[in-house]
Parts: C-alpha cells; structure tokens; sequence
C-alpha cells in the first residue's frame, strides 16, 4: 500500500518544480513523477564534456527520446498525419529539469495586450478584422493580477535585463513598449555582444527602440529567493541545447530543486512515465495517477487529493486526452475543448554580412543575450492598414553558433550545399555574419488542432497524439511585413549582402528543420468552459482537483519566447490554491 | 559505446610526427597536416564498412568536402574514419528515432518515413551508388575523374535517382550531413583531424569563456582552438 499522498506533479520541468516548491511551501506532502532520468549540473554539465557540439546539440543528448513516444503531424485535415520519427523542428525536453536545463534563457514577460488581444483587436479594429476561422481569445486574465508573479518568477531565475518603467517612473534605457513593473531586475542587462551592439546602433538610426533581451543568464554571481547559487555568465556560446557549466543559466535543476530535494515532505521519483489521471466513476474527480516505471516496466497506481500536470503543452494535452478529463475537441462540429486552439511560434532568421575587416565571432554569446525591438510586436503598431492580427519582436540573439550547426546550414537557396565555392561562403558567413530573427506570433485556427492518431502508438501501447497544423495566411503577411522591416537596420549596419527570409504564401509547416520548442495551446485557459479547457486559474473546468500547468493554456502564440509566461502562471495557479483552493477544494470559478 | 575522455588515441599518435609539409601548410595549418602524416603511417582499420565501403566515402566526402585554399578536406579531416565510428553508436542504430511501423510515406515537408537506420542507409545507399556509377559510366565511383564524380553527387541531391529502396537525395542528406559532422566535431570522434575543421572557421572549440571578449569591436579572436582532450593548434 502506497501511502496517501496529498499532491502528484506530473514532470519535472519549470511548470512541475514551480508548483512543487510552492505546494511543499504550503505544508503539503508532494509527489514528482517524471518520466526521464535524474539530471544534475556536476554530471550533465560538467566540463569540457558538456562542450561537445556532436554529443550535444547534433546527436540530442538531452531531449525527448522518440523512440519510447513522439506524435504525428500532418499539415492539413485531409492528409494522413505521419510520425515525427528524428527530432527537429522541435525539441522536447526529457529528464529532470526538463526543457528548462536545456533552454535558451530568454526571459519574457508578456505584452499586456497579448493577455486581452481578441477584445483589444475588435476595439480598435472592429470584429470583422478577425479573419473567417480565427479562434481569437482572451486569457482571461490581466498582465496587474500577473504582475506580482512574474516579479517573483525573476527573483528566482536571476533574470538579467534593463528595466523601462518602475512603479510608474522611467528608470532606464528599457523597452518603451514594456509595461509598469513593480521592481527592477535582479541583475543588470547582460553586455551586448559585438553583432547585438551592431543592431542596437542601426535600429536606433532607423528609428526603431532597441533593449536589451530579459535573460535568464546571470550577468552576475546571484543567489536567489531561495537561497539558490548563480555564477556569472561568461558567454561560453553553449545555453541553447546544453547543460550550462557555470551554474549561470536559470533552470529548476539549479534555481529550484536543490532546495526543494532537501524537503523531507517532498520526493522524486525519475524514470517514472505517467500514462493517466485516474479518476473516480463521476469522472469529474481525480483519485490519482498511474505510471510505468520505464526500467522495471511495472505499473504503479498513486492516490492523492490534487493532481498538476506540467508535463509540457502536449504532453499535458495527450495525457487530459488518455485520462477522459474534459471534452476532446472536434474542428467539424467545433465543440469540446482538449487539443483547440493548438498554436506555435513563426519564425525567420535572415542574414547580414559585414565587411570581410569586420570579425562577428559568432560563437561568443549567451542563450538570452541579445538586443531587440518591438516597434513590431503585439498592438504596438497600426494593424488597420495591414489587415493581419498579431506581430513579432526583431532581434539579434547571437546564442553561440557552434561548426556543425552553421556547417549544415550554410549554402542552398540557390548556392551549392558542398564543394569548394560552398566552403568559400560557410567560412565568410561563420566569420563576417551576423543573424537576424523575426519571432513573432501564431494565431489559433479551428482547423488547426491537436486529437489522437488513429494509427501509430508509443512503447507503451498508447495511441500517438496528432497534430494538424500549417502557417496561414495571416501568420505569413505578419512575417513578411515584419521581415521587410529589417532592411533598413541592415543597410544601416554596413551590410555588405543580405539575405532577408521569410514565411512564403502557402508555404506549409516543415517538421525537418529547426525552428522553436515553444509550442502552445491545446487546453487553453479562458472564461468559457464551451471555448478553453481550464479556467483562469488553469484548473480543469471539469475535473476541478485537477490543474494543467503550461503552454498549453495560451489561446494564441504570442510574439514573445514562452516560458516567462509559463512561470508567472505557475506562480499565479499556486497562489490561488494555496489561499483558496486548499481552504475549500472544488471549483474555483463557476462553471 | 560512446568515446570517452580516457581514450585520447588521436594525441597520442599525433605528437612528435613534425616537419611534414604540404601546401596547406602555408596557411598556417599544420596541426592537421601533422595528423595526416600519423594517419598515413598508420591508416585506420573500418570496423563497420569493408574495404570498398570505405573507399567509396574517402572518394565521396572529398567531393563533399574537397580540399581548397579554405583549408584540409574530408580525406585529411579523416572524416571516413569518423563515418566508420560512428556506426558504431546508438544513432547508427536509430536508438532515438522512433521507428515503429506501419512506414508510409508522404510530403517531405513531413519528414523521413522510411524503415531504414543509418547503418541500413549506409549499406543500401553506398551498394545502390556504386551499382548506379557503373551502369552510367562503366565504373566504380572511386575509379571515376571528379566531374563524374561530381556529376553523381548532383544527381543524387537533385533526386532524379533511386538507389533500390532509398531514395538518392535521403542518401546524399546522410551523407553530407555525417561528412558535415566528421569535419568539425570534436576530433575525440576521429574527425576535424588536428583540429583542421575549426581552425578554417576560426573557432575555439571547447574554450567556452569569452568574459573578455563579448565585444571587442569586430576583432578577429586571438586565440587557436582546444579540444575536448586538450589538443590545441
Ligand atoms: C533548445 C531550446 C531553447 C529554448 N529557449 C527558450 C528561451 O530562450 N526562452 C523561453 O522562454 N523558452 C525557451 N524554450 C522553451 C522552454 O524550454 C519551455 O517553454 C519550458 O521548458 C517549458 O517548461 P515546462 O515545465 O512546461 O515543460 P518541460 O520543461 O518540457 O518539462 C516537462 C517535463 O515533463 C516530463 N513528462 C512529459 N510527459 C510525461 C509523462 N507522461 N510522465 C512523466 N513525466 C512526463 C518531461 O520529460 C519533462 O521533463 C526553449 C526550448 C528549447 C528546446
Ligand atoms: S552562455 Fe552563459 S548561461 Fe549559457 S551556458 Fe554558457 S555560461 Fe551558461
């Protein structure tokens, strides 16, 4: 007989450690289940093993193995979806700290707009701007509830940036387009590297209000909320992909766990893969969960009184779909809630090249370091003209390009893949370029969703989960509008060639090359019970002992990297359990 | 079995082989012509592909690869020799793709769909090329002049061939992408020979601190890559 747990947290990632800390906090007894090994900054990121491209980024060390579970794609609802077989355009994370040991450290919060954007669209522009099959929503929650936790989420990242606006006055050189904040950043901006003071001075010549990135990468040594370590960052170039070395990049493995492992009312228990919530005959409660140890291949059953799922966006919507928690959602007759409203993030990256004296040494960086504008983001911008919803920040976030990586990508569009006039332009580009993005936002579509494969399983006999998703027409003008946008920074840093990319139309999603692991949507919070699968509190609307942390509550991709919002809304969730639910557990809101 | 830090073969047969000379060497990349020379005296010994195999991939990643006034090329990267090792790894096994049937296939967009690992890739799809390179030119690949060999290559990455069951383009991505890899991977792994990879990019391999050198104006870093085993050039 397993002993009565109070809460189960399904994986061990930012969403997972948040909720964990503060429910221990709170007095409760917690158990952690993920389904991928114990991971530790000593082993996996100890140097120089940990400075390996091949074993690293290239071969995939620290992400989801495929071959235990992976999901299918297809582009249109009329394809046959096929299984996502080698990793690519994506990255899930695995194993203790989940994605978040292997993040970048981009740091957002998030434009107080994006939270109400459908109300914010139609007034300004009136209902009929939103395109025909656009699911715009609202959050349903505002960016002054959220402040306080995305406040708190800095302090325990250690987050790095320059702050515009401080309890109402201008304290700095920040992003104008950033709302009040009630406290600086724990530490200062992280220094510009030489491409990211390139772009600051030509956005400033075009016109544009360069800032520095928020960057979870500590600029100096830090100890945080919790008591926790941070060492400074010294641009190793080796976050995105990687186990930071140095201690310097915020991840629950460093920021959060080596506290809460020290909790006698907390446990973890890795290699432990959940395959479903149990809940009781009602199905609108949940008695626990029931996990495969994967090395033993034995089925445990746990019971507690609360269940959180932090699993990451579609785990978590694969696992409310396997449970029976919520209604699955059908694009024909547009009813039920889990897997509507699945959303990711565009993005291109174009390319400068500076003069053949002008050395861009791109392996130098930090994965959050950088310099942006968002003159082109959010509602920052007159949409009425333009006719699209949404928008994208423009940055140079040089995160540390590594041979392999830039080796397979140089050449194509045109210019040969290999031979002698190939290693001619790998090496000029590795030398005098510089990298450009666009990252910007993703609307929802009714026919854009996630259900489950009708074919493929995972080694544990479940059926795949199934994503249909293309680029629309919406998502690609914003692209191109805002790409067009970079030229004249590129002019005004000295471009010698530039080679400007973006979404074309009818272009459709390519699951073979990298692009971003911020994927969201697909049990999305909201005011609705008919439109969002859990409330503004992320709990279930229908199974209310249940709360599903993540991505997955977003209704749409916003221009902005995802996790900050991740971690203000896991603060938020928890604060709502610790001062309410606890006291009298069931339904937050009314359904 | 993944390399490890207790095996630093590649040092040990480096060290002490100087004086060789050769053209690249004017560029100021003697480290790997050193290497080359340790390889020539004691040339490696494939475990996974037999004589004609490796034959086959020192021919066709030179293409890939070719050595120019950039720097070394596959054959002096020992980018063949890497290939060779790393077949012998879980990727050559597919251990982390998912590769549960039923394999049907589709738009490419959505990506690989074939049953096949790249150890079966390798097998298929070097047997197809040759058996392709004789029915076009009544030779082996090895035998033919670069331009036939090029003519090929092109050919495979264009995908007007099929070789047997693979098609010549996922042949050629595999194969690009592996030479790619041997060339600049850390040399713990057999290739980037004397660290000739990155010294042509200038990148400083596993130095990994740049405190001092996150803005310097546009200056061209000062200092000679280390690897993983603390080879430097
Ligand atoms: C290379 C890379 C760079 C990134 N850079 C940035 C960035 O700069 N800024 C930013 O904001 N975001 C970035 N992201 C995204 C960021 O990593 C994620 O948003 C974040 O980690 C999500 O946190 P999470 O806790 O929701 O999920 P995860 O971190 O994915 O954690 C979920 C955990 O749950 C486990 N799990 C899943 N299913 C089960 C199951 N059935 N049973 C048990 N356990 C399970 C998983 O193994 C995993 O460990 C990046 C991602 C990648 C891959
Ligand atoms: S760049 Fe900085 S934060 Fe990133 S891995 Fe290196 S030391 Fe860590």
């Amino acid at each position: 007989m397993v002993k009565h747990i109070d809460a189960i947290i399904v994986g061990a990632g930012w969403a997972g450690s948040i909720m964990a800390k503060e429910l221990t906090e709170a007095g409760l007894s917690v158990v952690m289940l993920e389904r991928g090994s114990e991971r530790t900054t000593p082993v996996e990121g100890a140097y120089p093993e940990s400075i390996d491209e091949l074993r690293g980024a290239i071969r995939k060390r620290l992400f989801q193995n495929l071959s235990q579970s992976t999901l299918t794609i297809r582009n249109t609802m009329d394809q046959t979806a096929l299984p996502y077989r080698q990793l690519a355009a994506f990255l899930p994370g695995e194993g203790v700290g989940g994605a978040g040991l292997h993040w970048s450290g981009v740091h957002f919060r998030v434009a107080p707009e994006d939270l109400r954007l459908r109300s914010a669209v139609i007034e300004r522009y009136g209902e009929k701007f939103i395109p025909e099959g656009m699911n715009l929503q609202d959050y349903g929650v505002s960016y002054d509830e959220l402040e306080p936790f995305f406040d708190k989420a800095e302090k325990v990242f250690g987050t790095s940036g320059e702050a515009y606006k401080v309890q109402g006055k201008i304290v700095g050189d920040g992003n104008v387009f950033s709302p009040d904040r009630s406290d600086n950043f724990p530490l200062p901006a992280m220094e510009d590297t030489f491409s990211a003071s390139v772009f600051r001075d030509a956005a400033k010549n075009a016109g544009y209000h360069p800032y520095s990135l928020p960057a979870a990468n500590a600029s100096r040594q830090y100890t945080n909320t919790y008591g926790c370590q941070m060492g400074p960052c010294n641009f190793c170039g080796y976050c995105s992909g990687y186990d930071c070395y140095l201690y310097s990049k915020a991840s629950p493995n460093v920021n959060i766990l080596p506290v809460l492992r020290q909790d006698p009312r907390f446990s973890l228990i890795p290699n432990a893969h959940v395959l479903r919530v149990d809940l009781d005959s009602t199905k609108t409660k949940a008695t626990g969960v029931t996990y495969l140890d994967t090395k033993t291949r034995k089925e445990t059953s746990l019971s507690a009184d609360l269940v959180i799922l932090g699993a990451f966006q579609f785990h978590n919507v694969h696992l409310m779909l396997m449970s029976g928690i919520g209604k699955p959602y059908d694009p024909i007759s547009n009813t039920g809630t889990v897997g509507r409203n699945f959303v990711y993030q565009t993005i291109t990256s174009s390319r400068v090249w500076l003069p053949p004296s002008t050395y861009t040494n791109q392996f130098v960086g930090a994965g959050g370091a950088g310099v942006a504008i968002d003159d082109f983001n959010s509602m920052n911008f007159d949409h009425g003209p333009l006719g699209f919803v949404g928008g994208s920040p423009v940055w140079v976030n040089q995160a540390g390009v590594k041979p392999i990586a830039a080796a397979l990508g140089a050449g194509g569009g045109g210019t040969p893949r290999w031979g002698s006039a190939y290693k001619d332009s790998l090496v000029n580009t590795y030398k005098h370029s510089l990298g450009i993005d666009a990252h910007g936002s993703n609307m929802a579509y009714r026919d854009v969703y996630l259900d489950l494969d009708p074919t493929w399983k995972d080694a544990y006999g479940q059926p795949l989960l199934r994503m249909t998703f293309t680029w629309k027409d919406n998502d690609i003008r914003m692209n191109q509008y805002v790409v067009s946008k970079i030229e004249p920074i590129a002019r005004a840093m000295g471009a010698t060639k530039m080679n400007l990319v973006h979404l074309n139309a009818g272009q459709p999603f390519d699951t073979r090359t990298y692009q971003t692991t911020h994927l969201g949507g697909g049990a999305i919070m909201g005011e609705n019970p008919q439109t969002s699968a859990i409330n503004r509190y992320l709990q279930s609307w229908d199974v209310s002992n249940v709360f599903v942390i993540g991505s997955n509550a977003f209704p749409q991709g916003m221009g902005y990297n995802p996790t900050g919002m991740v971690a203000a809304l896991a603060y938020w969730a928890a604060h709502h359990i610790r001062t309410t639910y606890l006291k009298s557990p069931g339904p937050l809101v009314k359904a | 079995m993944e390399p490890t830090l207790n095996n630093p073969f590649r040092r040990s047969v480096v060290k002490g082989l100087l004086g060789t000379t050769s053209f690249w060497m004017a560029s100021g990349n003697a480290r790997w012509a050193e290497a080359l020379a340790a390889e020539a005296a004691q040339p490696y010994q494939p475990a996974f592909f037999n004589a004609a195999e490796y034959q086959f991939l020192e021919s066709a990643c030179e293409r890939l690869f070719p050595a120019d006034h950039n720097g070394p090329g596959a054959k002096a990267l020992g980018v063949a020799e890497f290939l060779d090792r790393q077949m012998q790894t879980p990727y050559a096994r597919g251990e982390n793709w998912y590769m549960s049937g039923p394999f049907e296939q589709g738009p490419a967009n959505l990506g690989y769909q074939l049953p096949f690992v790249p150890k079966d890739l390798y097998r298929k799809g070097i047997a197809g090329v040759e058996h392709y390179a004789r029915q076009q030119y009544g030779k082996g690949f090895s035998a033919l002049s670069a331009l036939q060999q090029d003519e090929i290559l092109t050919a495979l990455e264009g995908g007007s061939v099929q070789l047997g069951d693979i098609p010549g383009r996922v042949f050629f991505e595999q194969l690009r992408t592996n030479t790619l890899e041997g060339a600049f991977a850390d040399p713990l792994y057999g290739g980037n020979r004397g660290l000739g990879g990155w010294i042509m990019l200038g990148f400083p391999g596993a130095r990994a601190d740049f405190m001092d050198w996150v803005n310097q104006e546009g200056a061209s870093y000062p200092i000679g890559p280390v690897s993983i085993s603390g080879e430097t050039a």
